[in-house]
């Protein structure tokens, strides 16, 4: 039925993208493509799964029984963004086992920031509200991707998103309207976070080894400095609208361009904790596969239970 | 251990009288776990009336390369009912 050539088979896909149509599983894609958008879901799966970790920790110890649910629920629906990613990635031919071990073996990707320590309750409120604020609009960009099952899981995960930005500013508010002792704590876990957050959306396109391709194939319409930007004006003013100081004596508004200024984290750091050497890599990935051994004797039961229903 | 169980695509019907739509899909060992697994997924959250799954290799498809299938030789105007009078509804 098809017997285009490469060319006109790359000239098709490129006019497709070029006037905003999607590309769908099925279709003809150039293999970087296709290798590109597994690489970031997978990433992107991974950063969800992961993402549990630090807050979950928190589960047995969050004051009341309303934040408890909350935050369950709220970790719950990092495990099924997680889900959601493998699935959409799958289409693209790569297998969730596969990624699965990548993460499991330390071979994989995943988000810097969930390689640093919640030794707070406020890093809970922290993450859901200066963390998750930095992934929407990352993830709203990419609600507009042009691969259609990544676009259509990330317009479900950023509905889901709202809610946990809702309750981490929620849980901030009570502490900053708390003793001074909580304020403080509010302003440690900020100090400790603002950085790490402000790598999560990438290093410089300069750096970065990925941009330019993504952006010609409109998997991403904007660059990292763009959603570092926009993360950027949208949070300093309510960091000090609650009262806090954003830790950067050079973050101020220019009137000029309407942007705030900010000071360049550190590259090198960043390097360092996604490719494997944070604060908390290794405890991340034991205690993932410490769950993953735990579980198995459930998917065995499965599995038989399911070979005797059908025998 | 495999986990790479079989994927199930899932329809998610908001309330009685919605058409089902297709919202995703899960993972599971067999088509009673894929309801439960689907319901975790899509309905923990989402008004939800009825869930279907369908094994993902069930799903027979066109081919998005296939332009001919829906290709429109003629001109079908005559289906849409725009291309078409409206009755006079006498307000004269």
């Amino acid at each position: 039925m098809n017997e285009k050539s490469q060319e006109v088979l790359l000239a098709e896909f490129d006019a497709r993208v070029a006037r905003g149509e999607k590309i769908e599983p099925g279709d003809w894609m150039p293999a970087d493509y296709r290798k590109e958008l597994i690489r970031m879901i997978s990433q992107h799966a991974h950063s969800e799964i992961v993402g549990q970790l630090p807050e979950g920790q928190w589960i047995p110890f969050a004051p009341g029984f309303r934040r408890k649910l909350t935050l369950v629920a709220k970790v719950q629906d990092e495990a099924g963004h997680g889900q959601l990613l493998y699935t959409a990635a799958e289409t693209l031919g790569k297998s969730r086992e596969a990624m699965m071990d990548e993460l499991l073996t330390g071979k994989a990707k995943y988000a810097n920031v969930f390689n640093y320590p919640t030794p707070t309750w406020a890093d809970v409120g922290i993450i859901g509200w200066l963390v998750d604020t930095s992934a929407v609009i990352n993830q709203t960009m990419l609600a507009q991707s042009s691969y259609g099952p990544y676009a259509r899981a990330m317009k479900r995960i950023c509905y889901e998103e709202a809610f946990h930005i809702k309750q981490g500013y929620d849980s901030i508010v009570a502490l900053a309207k708390g003793t001074p002792e909580q304020r403080a704590m509010v302003q440690d876990s900020i100090n400790r976070w603002w950085y790490p957050t402000l790598m999560m959306s990438g290093p410089p396109t300069k750096l970065s080894e990925h941009t330019e391709r993504s952006m010609k194939w409109k998997i991403k319409t904007k660059t990292n400095e763009q959603v570092r930007q926009e993360f950027i004006n949208l949070i300093v003013p309510q960091i000090r609208a609650l009262g806090f100081e954003v830790p950067d004596p050079d973050c101020k508004l220019n009137a000029q361009t309407g942007h705030f200024e900010y000071t360049q984290p550190d590259w090198n750091e960043l390097k360092r904790v996604v490719n494997g050497d944070g604060p908390c890599n290794k405890e991340r990935l034991d205690t993932r596969r410490k769950a993953h051994e735990d579980g198995m004797w459930v998917r065995e039961a499965l599995a038989v239970a399911n070979k005797k229903a059908a025998a | 251990m495999d986990t790479q169980w079989e994927t199930y695509e899932v329809f998610h019907q908001t309330k009685r009288g919605d058409p089902h739509v297709h919202v995703g899909a899960v993972h599971a060992p067999d088509p009673h776990m894929a309801l439960q697994m689907a319901r975790d997924q899509f309905a923990r959250r989402m008004k939800c009336a009825s869930i279907w799954v369908v094994r993902t290799k069930d799903v027979a498809r066109t081919d998005y390369q296939d332009e001919t299938f829906f290709a429109q030789i003629l001109d079908k105007s005559y289906r849409d009912p725009k291309a078409f009078e409206a009755p006079d509804k006498g307000e004269h």
